[in-house]
């Protein structure tokens, strides 16, 4: 029993790391998308909404598959599979964020742009320092539902070979000929997104001094 | 001298013709009234000034420097420049909401003009004194009654030491025991001789304030001259029908 807590920790781990990195390149990614989507410019904006189109319309299964795959065939060449799982991950989450920054972003008042370049703000001062913090505050509970979507959605990784904690569990279900590591393990990604759903909370209760 | 020109002023959304040949100046220390019915573009004439809206047609010079001459426009540049003589209180505030009051009126003291933190708080102190608000520094824009939010903003244009300042319909969005205290802010900055242009619908306020009116009708200045004269004795067909609309309501 011990030797199998010790082994669903260390998934545990590896689900974590995806998880982190995930939302360390996500988040940020999906910003100039976001900005992107929105261009006046045609040029710009096709292409991204191509992007979120395939992105948010195939299996995320399927595309850590072929990010993974994909060098072996065209370059002959193969990668880490750790690799391949953050990048496709990074890739499928920032469209989704793109697309909740794109609707908090268009719900800020006209105004707020208005009064900002009255005052002579700059574009960018205008865009950090007025509109974003208020887009923060607008977007917490749709990007909630994303990031716990994202702590359930590390056990595709398995798919490529990663011994993430689903795979560890089916694993030792395999081995033991029980399926009490799967429930394991469910009991594991519930406290994981009780966590993350605290923050979250906590985080909105912290912005609710204005509205 | 004229703080700001405005030489056959026009303006187009699309087909729609909203602002045709108009043509006036405001003079150093003046109180302008613009009146008007809704739709006939008196706050079109406000943001085209405020570069809000781009001219399509005419010229238009802010201490003598033209930002737009004969519909092409100044260099990003000088344009900047020259906006920052002006201040612009909006009808619906548009205070930031995330802000409390004194950041509201520090923010743009900071980074537009470069002064220090220190007195860039002096100055919003200063003026949030002056508008009756000293108390509300630390709140947050939520946690004000509308006339104390517009005071809030009237606080937060004149930080930055303009040259005129534009209203925009400021009462308009108050309850009508706040507008009192507005016209009050109005009245005292008028005794100091601060340049005003003011799009209103107060008919009394204007005439008892404003030192010149303007009615602006379909896009055009119908008639023009001292607020008093215009208000009380209009010589206008079209000025007298609107003054009689609106006494009526």
């Amino acid at each position: 029993m011990m030797q199998l807590l010790k082994q669903m920790l260390e998934g545990t781990v590896v689900s974590l790391e995806i998880f982190f990195l995930t939302l360390a390149c996500a988040l940020p990614l999906a910003l100039p998308v976001a900005l992107g989507r929105m261009s006046r410019s045609r040029l710009v904006r096709a292409p991204l909404h191509a992007y979120i189109l395939v992105m948010r319309g195939t299996p995320l299964i399927l595309q850590i598959i072929f990010v993974y795959f994909a060098p072996y065939y065209l370059f002959d060449a193969s990668w880490d599979r750790f690799t391949a799982v953050i990048v496709a991950f990074a890739v499928n989450y920032a469209a989704y964020f793109a697309e909740i920054y794109r609707g908090g972003i268009q719900s800020i008042p006209k105004g707020q742009y208005e009064a900002a370049k009255v005052l002579g703000f700059t574009r960018v001062d205008t865009f950090f320092r007025i509109v974003l913090p208020q887009v923060v505050k607008r977007i917490l509970p749709a990007s909630a539902n994303e990031v716990i979507t994202l702590v359930k959605d590390t056990a595709l990784a398995q798919t490529i070979g990663v011994a993430e904690l689903f795979r560890v569990a089916q694993n030792a279900s395999a081995r033991q000929f029980s399926t009490t590591p799967i429930f394991i393990a469910g009991a594991f990604y519930f406290v994981l997104n009780w966590i993350v759903s605290e923050l979250f909370l906590r985080l909105e209760r912290r912005l609710a001094y204005y509205h | 001298m004229d703080v700001v020109t405005v030489e056959h002023l026009s303006k187009s959304f699309g087909d729609l013709r909203v602002l045709s040949d108009i043509s006036f100046s405001v003079h150093e220390g003046e109180v302008l009234a613009i009146l008007g019915p809704s739709g006939s573009g008196k706050s079109t004439i406000l943001r085209a000034i405020t570069h809000l809206e781009e001219a399509s047609g005419g010229t238009i010079a802010i201490c003598g420097t033209p930002i737009v001459t004969d519909g092409v426009y100044a260099d990003a540049a000088t344009l900047r420049r020259a906006l920052l003589q002006l201040g612009l209180v909006f009808q619906d505030f548009n205070l930031f909401p995330h802000f409390s009051v004194l950041r509201n009126i520090t923010e743009a003291q900071e980074r537009v003009l470069g002064r220090s933190k220190a007195e860039a708080r002096e100055v919003a102190l200063g003026l949030l004194e002056k508008m009756g608000l000293a108390a509300k520094a630390a709140a947050y824009p939520c946690e004000l009654s509308g006339g104390q939010k517009q005071r809030v903003s009237i606080a937060r244009a004149l930080a930055l030491d303009p040259k005129v300042l534009f209203f925009d319909e400021p009462t308009s969005a108050l309850d009508p025991e706040l507008t009192g205290e507005i016209l009050r802010v109005l009245r005292a900055l008028a005794d100091e001789k601060m340049t005003m242009v003011i799009v209103t619908h107060e008919m009394g306020f204007a005439r008892d304030v404003a030192d010149r009116a303007m009615l602006i009708d379909a896009g055009v200045i119908v008639e023009e001259g001292p607020a008093h004269e215009l208000i009380d004795n209009p010589q206008n067909e079209r000025t007298r029908a609107f003054l009689k609309r609106f006494s009526q309501t």
